[in-house]
């Protein structure tokens, strides 16, 4: 089967099966690997990306519904990491491991881009369907306030 | 934009292709290292390199610890750049090639020991090396410039990257000199007096980034799930439910026609179904009926009746293996004037890493090409050789950063794997692991019970401490048993073990999570009992030990133990060591008694871990290890029934979320000049017992078997 849809600001035709899926699509089909896979089943976020401006779980999103959508990745979020997420991502120096960051951050990015200005509660609202597990929850929280401060 | 690659491999490719610059190379183990020009490189043999310098002025230095997230890749390349006086700002990090006659390092540092990166020990095992090879690169220089310049290089000073002639006022930079520099028939062993003077270290001890931050927040830090090869195909594996059956396919026929799917691979332990894309050989995985024959040993396995055969066993006649013993024991502890008990208890744990295991594998004719994030690369290349019958430089392994490692991925099972379909099918392959896999054949933090008992003198001292560990996993149950810094004139401490045939492993800290949880809960209630303060206590316990009572009293001071604290919370107090490193932690609880849920507020923790190469990072480590241990304490609990693991994802194995963070974690270091020490598991060990003891001093109830989960709490509240 066909699909397209934009991809980072770029329409992209893929060729796959009926079943394929978002996640293994953007990183098996398009080598785009910044999205990553931590459990298949919606409860980690490692596979957040965004879909017409949405943060979505990759790995539980059908390859059918993002035709003639627009999907976001960590790739597409700058071309120079000068978002100003991952700019003080940088200075708070949040990755660890690191495995679990690009859905952080494309997390937070959906977050600011409808709120810019949330409170600690609300933060913690919407960034707690993605797990971490070096433990960087409490630098996550200073980057997004910081950021915040700065939109 | 810069992009992080994997490493090349095997050095002598990586040289081959390098230009316009020379690589410093130290020939064996032990022996002083000597200056290469590129093209004098293609003969060489069997050596390898710590760092390489171009002619713009870019050193390269080689990471010769696995990363998985503690930051040492950075670390180990500051303390070479420390003594190289190598410009920072220059500095480009590359994983080392798999050659631990090179990389690799012993137990007690010394050179050419093994690249396995375990214990929080890169930074403590490669420290004087470091240092050493630095220097050593720093005098190759300077004895190139010396000749060029017609100076003794005794006159010569650097200053990051830059060589300079104070009597004549010549500079130049470091990558000039690629230009001309010779190889010198040796460079001799630097002496200690020598070497930097720590207090005009620039990096050693200061903050500075992470290497691998920048890569980490755009995507393009490569894991070896991100790896792609021409030809690659896909596997997913169905391994065995209960450890040591076999599998026999029911559903061979429809399995193999789904489109897509191109071959099975029988294993001892699993099937195999290699497919031309992910989510067919994720979909034939799921589809593939299996039956499981045999009866092994862990078919008879149920978790929650383990510690009553551990209670029996601790009563038996049998002695398991001592892990300390002083005075006497038997002697003293029946005459003490006061007995106090207590038992603790700790379910399985699973590691939970981010990154499920994968592994790329490409099996030749008479080779094998591998991409792996592994803690253990020279481990890997050996297994996976050895497996093969190849010779060890016929495999090719390209080491990965490490979605998380935490002791699992110092196992090379699902490497092995992956070699196994990649042979049978001819192709190179990506395995993948589900969550599902990844957790159910986990290799988990042994279950134990712990009994302790205490004896108290007539002067209300602790006169006898007897601490028996019963459970499984062998060697993984005694680690931090020991209380070497706590002054009781008689000690037993013993370790024993059941083996239940299932799968354990180190997970962070290993035995010492556990067992610090109970030894510094048992020390609570002790005080309590003797209506002694908790710091007290210990401050008596330890008062011949002046660097851990900086470290308890450090903690105390920060968090102005004994003040008053807001109502319906309360603190709890403990130490621990591990890696050498000195770590005490205060933290402040709330309850709530409906639902029995735990909110921990606040954690103070001071840490001691001798000279620090990177602060920043150093206290990041402990807040990462204090909030994954914080999550192994509240939530984390593998059951088996019938030797089958009872949980699968992480909605039955919650792990902790950012709501359940604490507020604040407030850190520090005390400064030292001792040798460093590990700090990437510090934190860890004294979580349980700070919980359990707030929970004790606000409740008065007694929380004794991790996790305390809020229906333990609530079970506990009611009791
Ligand atoms: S991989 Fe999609 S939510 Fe975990
Ligand atoms: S940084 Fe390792 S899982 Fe988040």
């Amino acid at each position: 089967m066909q699909y397209s849809f934009i991809l980072n600001e770029k329409p992209v035709q893929v060729t796959a099966e009926e079943d394929a899926n978002l996640l293994w699509t953007l990183r098996e089909r398009l080598k785009l690997t910044g999205t990553k896979f931590g459990c298949g089943v919606s409860l980690c976020g490692a596979c957040t990306v965004h879909l017409d401006g949405k943060p979505v779980k990759s790995c539980i999103t059908p390859l059918s519904q993002a035709v003639g959508k627009k999907v976001t990745t960590i790739e597409g979020l700058s071309e120079d990491r000068s978002h100003p997420l991952q700019v003080a991502w940088i200075e708070e120096q949040v990755p660890q491991c690191g495995y679990c960051q690009s859905g952080q951050i494309m997390q937070a990015a959906a977050l600011l881009a409808e709120n810019p200005n949330p409170n600690r509660e609300e933060i913690i609202k919407h960034m707690n369907g993605v797990l971490c597990r070096c433990g960087t929850y409490l630098r996550i929280l200073k980057a997004i306030e910081k950021t915040a401060q700065k939109v | 934009m810069e992009k992080q690659l994997e490493s090349q491999g095997l050095s002598r490719r990586k040289f081959l292709k390098v230009g316009g610059g020379i690589t410093f190379l130290v020939t064996a183990v032990g022996l002083p290292a000597l200056v290469f020009k590129k093209g004098e490189l293609a003969e060489s043999k069997q050596i390898s390199a710590w760092v390489h310098l171009s002619s713009d002025g870019t050193v390269t230095i080689y990471n010769p610890a696995s990363e998985m997230g503690q930051g040492t890749m950075t670390a180990l390349a500051a303390i070479f750049a420390e003594e190289m006086d190598a410009d920072w700002s220059k500095v480009k990090i590359e994983n080392a090639p798999v050659e631990p006659e090179i990389y690799g390092i012993g137990w007690g540092g010394e050179r050419g020991g093994s690249m396995l990166t375990v214990g929080s020990r890169s930074v403590s095992g490669h420290f004087n090396n470091l240092r050493q090879s630095g220097a050593q690169a720093r005098y190759a220089l300077l004895s190139a410039v010396a000749e060029k310049w017609g100076v003794d290089r005794k006159e010569l000073k650097t200053d990051s990257g830059l060589v300079f002639h104070p009597k004549s006022n010549k500079k130049i930079t470091y990558g000039e000199i690629v230009e001309f520099v010779k190889i010198p028939e040796s460079v001799p062993e630097i002496p200690d007096s020598d070497l930097k003077n720590p207090k005009d270290f620039k990096l050693i001890g200061r903050d500075y980034q992470r290497y691998d931050v920048p890569f980490k927040v755009d995507g393009s830090a490569i894991y070896s799930g991100d790896i792609h090869v021409p030809g690659m195909v896909y596997a997913a594996i169905v391994r065995s439910p209960v450890n040591g059956t076999q599998p026999e396919l029911k559903n061979e026929t429809a399995i193999r026609g789904i489109k897509g799917v191109l071959n099975l691979v029988s294993l001892e332990h699993g099937i195999g179904v290699v497919a031309s894309n992910m989510e067919t050989a994720l979909k034939a995985k799921a589809m593939m009926e299996i039956t499981w024959n045999g009866d092994p040993k862990a078919k008879s396995h149920n978790s929650q009746d383990a510690y009553e055969e551990y209670e029996a066993l601790s009563k038996s006649s049998q002695t398991g293996s001592i892990v300390a013993q002083s005075g006497d024991l038997n002697r003293e502890l029946p005459k003490a004037q006061k007995t106090i008990r207590a038992d603790y208890k700790n379910d399985y744990i699973y590691h939970a890493q981010m990154e499920p295991l994968n592994a790329v594998a490409h099996v030749k004719a008479d080779s094998a090409e591998l991409w792996v994030g592994t803690q253990a690369a020279d481990g890997t290349r050996n297994d996976v050789a050895n497996h093969l019958g190849l010779d060890f430089k016929a495999v090719n392994l390209h080491t990965c950063y490490l979605g998380g490692g935490f002791g699992r991925r110092s196992m090379t099972d699902f490497v092995i794997e992956a070699v196994d379909i990649s042979k049978a099918v001819n192709l190179p392959v990506k395995l993948q692991w589900t969550r599902e896999d990844d957790l159910q054949y986990g290799a988990f933090r042994p279950i134990s019970l712990q009994k302790l008992e205490a004896g108290i003198d007539q002067n209300g001292n602790i006169n006898s401490w007897k601490h028996v560990v019963v459970g499984t996993g062998g060697g993984l149950l005694g680690s931090g048993a020991d209380i070497p810094f706590y002054d009781i004139p008689n000690k037993l401490i013993e370790v024993r073990n059941i083996d239940h045939g299932v799968r354990t492993k180190h997970w962070r800290a290993v035995g010492h999570g556990p067992n610090k949880f109970a030894i510094e809960t048992f020390v609570d209630e002790i005080a309590l009992e003797q209506k002694k303060d908790p710091y007290q206590l210990r401050r008596e316990l330890m008062k011949n030990h002046p660097r851990e009572l900086a470290v308890l009293d450090k903690v105390a001071d920060m968090a102005k133990w004994g003040s008053s604290v807001p109502e319906g919370r309360a603190r709890g107090i403990a130490f621990a060591e591990r890696s050498g490193s000195l770590a005490a932690g205060i933290c402040e609880i709330s309850v709530d008694r409906s639902t029995g849920k735990i909110k921990v507020h606040n954690i103070w923790g001071s840490l001691d871990g001798g000279v620090v190469v990177h602060p920043a990072n150093a206290k990041y480590q402990m807040e990462g290890s204090l909030v994954m241990g914080l999550s192994s304490v509240l939530f984390e609990s593998i059951t088996f029934k019938e030797g089958q693991v009872e949980q699968s994802n992480f909605y039955d194995y919650p792990i902790l979320r950012m709501e359940d963070a604490p507020e604040e974690i407030m850190l520090e270091i005390i400064p030292s000049t001792e040798k460093p020490t590990g700090i990437g598991e510090a934190g860890l060990p004294f979580m349980g017992a700070i919980i359990s003891n707030a929970f004790a001093a606000l409740t008065g109830k007694r929380l004794r078997h991790m996790p305390f989960t809020p229906e333990k709490v609530l079970e506990v509240l009611a009791s």
